[in-house]
C-alpha cells in the first residue's frame, strides 16, 4: 500500500495585479503530492515562484486558482501541522533562544512547565544546549539557523517547510547543518513525517531529497520530476550522485528560453521586450576567458564548471545564458560550448573586446537597438528612462522591467553604445569628456 | 532547613549583592510613591485653594512645584502612550480608518499648543465644576498635546515597516493577533517610541508655562507649578527667581533623565535587531539595580504572570487567516467610505468658514497669511544661521569619540531644556538696548530648538565610514574640498533630520517666543505666533481659529511640498550603501 498523503496540492495558480493592469502569473497549475516519509525538493532559479508555492502550503497566501489540501482538508490560514523554517532566520532578536523557541508552543497556549520541558528537548536535540540564554546577535548563522529549526520542530508538526535554510550560511556550516539534519531524520528521531525544501542548489537537492521537482519561470511551473534513489548517506563524489546532478543539469539547460523562440535550436532570438538579466561583464569575461582556456578548451560540462568556479545556478544559469544570446556561448546538454565569436572574445584585447560585444548587442538585443536608434534620431541625444521602462512594463512586472534595465545600461556602458545618468534618469549619447 | 556549609569569599559576596540592590531599588521605589501620592491628594481640593495659597516667588516652594509639575507631565506621557498604542494601531491596521487617521495626526501635529488649550479649557473646568482637577485636567491636556503626535506618528511608522520575514514568521508559527502586536509588533517599535517620548518630554516642557499658568479671556488658573512660579516671577520682575526657576529646571531634568530616560533607553536598546556597530551600547545605574534586585523580580512576578495569562487566553481564539493578493474586492464599500469622509471633510471646513467670516474680514485673513509668511521666514533664516554654525561644529566634535563623549551629552540635555525660561534675560537685554524686536525676538525661536541639528550632525559623523576618511586623507583631500566631497555628504541625511526637527519645533515656538513680556514691558515681533497668542489672550475665539488653521495649513503645505520630498532625495542620493 502506498503511504497516505500529507499534502494535495492540485492545480494551483497564484498572480498578482500588475501595475498597468492585467495580471501576472507567477504560479501555473502546479500540482505536488507529500507523501510520509518523504522529502521533496523543489528546485529551481530565482522568480520560477517555488517560495511563493511553500507560502501557499504554509498558508501565509492563498492561491487564486486551486488547491491546497493538508491530510485531506484545505489550508486556509496557517494550519497547526506546519511548521517553517526561513532562509533569512526570522528570530525574534529581543528573545533569547529559549523564548524564541518557546514563542511557538506560547500561541499553543501550553502550561509553562510542559512549555519548558518541549522546548528544552527541541533545543537538545539541535544542538544548542548551553545557547539557551544566548540572544540571537550573539550567535553566529548555523547556530542562528539550528534555533530556526528549534522553533519549527517543538510544535511536533507534520510537515516541515523549508525556505532556502541552508543558504545565507557559509559552506561548511551548511553542509554540517544538512548531515546533522539528515542524520536526525534518518535515524527517525524528529518528530515530523514529511519535508518540503526549496533550494536554488543543486547538489543540496540531490543530498537530501527522495524527489525533486525542477522549477522553470515565466510563468512558474514544474518542469520535470526527478527521482532520487540514492541510500543515505550520500557522498557528492560518488559517480552515482554525479549522474543524478548532470541528469539535473541536463534537464534545465533543455528548457526553452523564456520569451524566446528557438533559431535553428541554437540561439534564442529575443523581441525588444524580451526579458534580461543582469549579469556582470566581469562575469561574461570570466567565464568565456575559463571555458576557452585548460581544461575545457572551450567546450565544459556545467557542473564541473560550477564547482570550479563555485557558482550556484542562480550565478551560473543567468552568465551562461547572457553567453548564449550574445551568440559567444551555446547552451544544452548540460555543456557550455563557446561558438568562434567566443574564442576570439577570449583571445582579443580589451578594446577589441568592447567593440565586439557592441557588435553583439546591437544584433541580439533588440532593446540596446532600440535606445541607441531612439537617441541617434533625437537632435538633443537625450532619453528619459521612463520611457523605455513605460514599454517594458506593459509586458512584465515593475521589477523585471527595472532588472532588464539595469542590465542593458550595465552592457551598455562596457560597450560604451550609450551612456545613462541616474541622476537625471536619463539615457545620452555622450560620455563626460 | 537552611545550610551551614561555610560559603566563602564568593557565596557571601553573591548573598550580599542582591541585599544591596534590592535596598536601592526600594528606596527608589518608595521615594516615587511618596511623591505621586503627595501630588495626587492636591487634585481634589476646591478650586478656591488656588487663591487661598497662590504660588509664592519663595525658592522653599520651588520642590513642591517641581514635583507636581512633574507629576502633570508623566500623566500626560502615559495618556500619550495609551493614545498612541490605540489611535496608531487603528491607523496601521485598518486601511480605511488610515485614511482619515493619518491626515488628522498630520493636522493635529500642526495645530499649535494654544489653540487646544483655548478651545478646551472651558470644557475641561466644566468637567469637575470647583475643583482643582478640572484645571488640572486642563494642563495635562494640553501637555498631551504636545507630546502624542510624534508618538504616535513613530509608533505607525513602526507597524508599517515590521520586517517581513519576522511577520511570516509569528503567522506560520500561528501567533494570535493578541500575542503577535505585544511579541512582536510593540518590541520592533519600542526603540523609535523611547526616542520619541524623550523629544515629546522636551516639547512637553517647552510649553510648561503656557499649560500651568493658563490665561483665555475671562478664565484665568495659575497651577501650583514650575510654570506658573516663572509665570509670576515674568509678571512681577523677579530675575532671581528666575535663576531658581532654571536652576531648579536643570535638576529635575537631571533626575528625570536618570530615573526615566536612562533606564528606558538602555532598556529598549535590547530590541534594535543589530548592534550599530561602533556605537557604544547606553548604560544606567537605575537599570542595574532594578534588573538584580529580587524584590523588583518578585513584584513584578504576579504581573507578568497575569499578562502572559492573556496569551493564554488569545490562544483559544483562531488565528488570523491569510490575507489574499487581491486589493480592493470591496471596491463599492471604498467609494463610500470615501464619499463619507469627503463629506466630513468639507462639513468641517465650511463649519470653519462660517464660524469665522463674520467675524473676520478678507483682509483680514491675507494679513494673517503675510504673518504666517513672515514667521516663516524667519524659521527658514534662522535655521540656516544654525546650520552655518552647528553643522561644523558637529562634524569635528562627532570625528573625536573623545569630545562627542563630552558634548553629545550636553547637546541632548540643552534639547530637553526649556529655552524659554531664558527668555526673560533676553527681554531685559532688548528692552535695555532699545532694539528691534521684529529682528531681535528671532533668535529666541531657535534658542532650544538648535540642539537637534548639533546632536543630529554629531551622530551622522560619528558613523561616518572609517574608509572613506582614511581614502580622503591618503589622496589628501583638504580644505573646502575635503568638507563638499567628504564630509557633508556623509553627514546630510542626519543633518536633514535634525533640521526637519528644528523647524517644526521652532515653527511652534513662535507663538511663545513671538509675544514676550517682562513685567509691564511687553515685546511683540509681527508673525503668525504673536497673532495667535493676543487673539488667546483676549479669547477671541474666531481670531484664535482662523490663526490655527492658516498655521496649521502653512505647516502642512511645508511638510508636504518641502521636507518631505527632501528627504526622500536625499535618502536616495547620498545613501552610503
Amino acid at each position: 500500500m502506498a503511504s497516505p498523503e500529507l499534502l494535495e496540492i492540485d492545480h494551483v495558480c497564484q498572480a498578482f495585479p500588475k501595475a498597468g493592469g492585467g495580471e501576472l502569473v507567477v504560479l501555473d497549475k502546479i500540482d505536488l503530492k507529500l507523501r510520509e516519509g518523504e522529502i521533496v525538493g523543489l528546485l529551481g532559479r530565482s522568480g520560477s515562484g517555488k517560495s511563493t508555492l511553500l507560502r501557499l502550503v504554509a498558508g501565509l497566501a492563498r492561491p487564486v486558482a486551486g488547491s491546497v489540501r493538508y491530510l485531506g482538508s484545505r489550508v486556509q490560514g496557517c494550519a497547526p501541522g506546519i511548521a517553517m523554517v526561513f532562509q533569512s532566520f526570522a528570530l525574534f532578536p529581543w528573545l533569547t533562544v529559549l523564548q524564541n523557541v518557546e514563542l511557538g508552543l506560547e500561541a499553543l497556549g501550553l502550561p509553562k512547565e510542559e512549555m519548558r520541558s518541549r522546548a528544552l528537548s527541541a533545543i537538545d536535540l539541535i544542538g544548542l544546549d548551553g545557547f539557551e540564554s544566548a540572544y540571537p546577535r550573539e550567535l553566529s548563522g548555523g547556530m542562528r539557523q539550528r534555533v530556526g529549526f528549534a522553533r519549527a520542530l517543538v510544535v511536533h508538526p507534520n510537515i516541515l517547510l523549508m525556505d532556502e535554510p541552508f543558504s545565507a550560511l557559509d559552506v561548511l556550516t551548511a553542509e554540517t547543518l544538512r548531515t546533522d539534519l539528515i542524520d536526525l531524520w534518518m535515524g527517525k528521531q524528529l518528530p515530523i513525517k514529511g519535508m518540503i525544501l526549496v533550494t536554488h542548489n543543486i547538489e543540496e537537492a540531490v543530498l537530501m531529497c527522495d524527489r525533486v521537482l525542477l522549477f522553470a519561470s515565466n510563468p512558474g511551473r514544474i518542469s520535470a520530476e526527478i527521482k532520487i534513489n540514492l541510500p543515505h548517506p550520500r557522498h557528492r563524489t560518488d559517480a552515482e550522485f554525479q549522474r543524478v546532478v548532470d541528469s539535473i543539469y541536463v534537464a534545465m539547460t533543455q528548457r526553452a528560453q523564456p520569451g524566446a523562440k528557438p533559431e535553428g535550436d541554437r540561439f534564442p532570438i529575443l523581441t525588444l521586450t524580451s526579458q534580461l538579466r543582469h549579469v556582470s561583464t566581469n562575469i561574461l569575461s570570466g567565464l568565456i576567458e575559463t571555458v576557452a582556456g585548460q581544461p575545457y578548451g572551450g567546450h565544459a560540462d556545467l557542473p564541473d564548471i560550477a564547482s570550479t568556479l563555485h557558482m550556484e545556478i542562480d550565478d551560473l544559469f543567468p552568465a551562461a545564458e547572457a553567453l548564449q544570446i550574445l551568440r559567444f556561448a551555446e547552451l544544452s546538454g548540460g555543456d557550455l560550448k563557446l561558438t568562434n565569436l567566443g574564442m576570439q572574445f577570449a583571445n582579443a584585447e580589451l578594446a577589441d573586446r568592447k567593440r565586439m560585444f557592441k557588435q553583439q548587442l546591437l544584433s541580439c538585443v533588440p532593446l540596446a537597438a532600440h535606445v541607441r536608434k531612439v537617441l541617434d534620431e533625437r537632435s538633443s541625444h537625450v532619453a528619459p528612462r521612463s520611457r523605455f521602462a513605460d514599454e517594458l512594463e506593459d509586458h512584465m512586472s515593475e521589477e523585471d522591467a527595472e532588472a532588464t534595465l539595469r542590465a542593458l545600461i550595465s552592457w551598455s556602458r562596457y560597450a560604451e553604445l550609450f551612456a545613462y545618468d541616474d541622476h537625471t534618469r536619463r539615457f545620452t549619447l555622450e560620455n563626460p569628456t | 532547613m537552611p545550610r551551614i556549609t561555610t560559603p566563602g569569599a564568593i557565596a557571601a559576596q553573591r548573598s550580599y549583592g542582591p541585599l544591596i540592590w534590592d535596598a536601592i531599588a526600594a528606596i527608589i521605589v518608595l521615594g516615587v510613591i511618596v511623591v505621586l501620592g503627595e501630588t495626587s491628594a492636591s487634585l481634589v481640593e476646591p478650586l478656591s485653594q488656588l487663591e487661598l495659597t497662590p504660588v509664592s516667588l519663595d525658592p522653599s516652594n520651588l520642590a513642591e512645584y517641581a514635583a507636581r509639575t512633574t507629576f502633570r507631565m508623566l500623566v500626560a506621557l502615559c495618556l500619550s502612550l495609551l493614545f498612541t498604542i490605540t489611535y496608531a494601531t487603528l491607523a496601521a491596521k485598518n486601511h480605511r480608518a488610515e485614511l482619515l487617521l493619518i491626515p488628522l495626526l498630520d493636522i493635529l501635529q500642526s495645530v499649535p499648543i494654544l489653540g487646544f488649550i483655548s478651545v478646551t479649557v472651558v470644557f475641561f473646568m466644566s468637567l469637575a465644576p470647583g475643583k482643582v482637577l478640572g484645571a488640572e485636567l486642563a494642563a495635562i491636556f494640553a501637555i498631551f498635546t504636545s507630546q502624542a503626535w510624534n508618538m504616535a506618528f513613530s509608533f505607525y511608522q513602526s507597524l508599517r515597516t515590521v520586517p517581513h520575514d519576522l511577520d511570516e514568521a509569528a503567522q506560520s508559527m500561528r501567533l494570535t493577533a493578541w500575542m503577535k502586536f505585544w511579541r512582536l509588533e510593540v518590541p520592533f517599535a519600542i526603540p523609535g517610541l523611547v526616542w520619541n517620548m524623550m523629544m515629546s518630554m522636551s516639547g512637553g516642557w517647552f510649553f510648561v508655562v503656557a499649560s500651568e499658568a493658563i490665561s483665555v479671556g475671562n478664565t484665568t488658573v495659575t497651577l501650583p507649578g514650575i510654570g506658573s512660579y516663572i509665570a509670576i516671577a515674568i509678571e512681577k520682575r523677579d530675575l532671581a527667581a528666575v535663576y531658581f526657576a532654571i536652576g531648579t529646571m536643570a535638576i529635575v531634568i537631571l533626575i528625570y533623565d536618570q530615573l526615566l530616560f536612562r533606564p528606558l533607553v538602555t532598556w529598549a536598546d535590547r530590541f534594535r535587531p543589530e548592534q550599530q556597530p561602533g556605537v557604544e551600547p547606553p548604560r544606567s545605574w537605575v537599570l542595574t539595580v532594578f534588573q538584580r534586585s529580587t524584590l523588583i523580580r518578585i513584584g513584578l512576578k504576579p504581573l507578568k504572570g497575569l499578562w502572559e495569562s492573556t496569551f493564554k487566553l488569545a490562544a483559544t481564539l483562531p488565528a488570523a487567516p491569510a490575507k489574499s493578493m487581491w486589493l480592493g474586492r470591496d471596491r463599492t464599500i471604498n467609494v463610500i467610505w470615501l464619499g463619507m469622509l469627503g463629506l466630513g471633510v468639507t462639513y468641517t471646513i465650511w463649519s470653519i468658514v462660517r464660524f469665522v467670516v463674520p467675524a473676520v474680514s478678507l483682509h483680514e485673513v491675507g494679513w494673517v497669511a503675510v504673518l504666517s509668511s513672515i514667521t516663516l521666514l524667519r524659521v527658514v533664516i534662522l535655521i540656516a544661521l544654525a546650520s552655518v554654525i552647528w553643522v561644523p561644529v558637529g562634524v569635528i566634535v562627532g570625528l573625536s569619540p573623545k569630545l562627542t563623549r563630552i558634548i553629545q551629552p550636553i547637546a541632548q540635555f540643552l534639547a530637553a531644556f526649556p529655552a524659554n525660561l531664558f527668555f526673560p534675560l533676553a527681554v531685559v537685554a532688548i528692552v535695555t538696548y532699545k532694539l528691534n524686536p521684529d529682528v531681535w525676538l528671532s533668535p529666541l525661536m531657535v534658542l532650544g530648538t538648535q540642539w537637534y541639528i548639533l546632536f543630529n550632525v554629531i551622530a551622522g559623523a560619528a558613523v561616518m565610514p572609517r574608509e572613506l576618511l582614511d581614502a580622503g586623507a591618503s589622496f589628501h583631500v583638504g580644505g573646502w574640498a575635503w568638507w563638499r566631497n567628504v564630509a557633508l555628504p556623509a553627514v546630510i541625511p542626519y543633518y536633514l533630520t535634525g533640521a526637519i526637527t528644528a523647524s517644526g519645533g521652532s515653527f511652534n515656538a513662535s507663538i511663545v517666543s513671538e509675544a514676550v513680556s517682562w513685567g509691564d514691558d511687553k515685546l511683540v515681533a509681527h508673525g503668525i505666533g504673536s497673532y495667535i497668542a493676543d487673539a488667546t489672550a483676549k479669547g477671541d475665539f474666531h481670531r484664535i481659529v482662523l490663526g490655527v488653521a492658516v498655521m496649521s495649513v502653512f505647516v502642512v503645505i511645508l511638510n508636504r511640498s518641502l521636507w518631505r520630498p527632501l528627504y526622500h532625495w536625499v535618502e536616495t542620493r547620498f545613501r552610503l550603501d
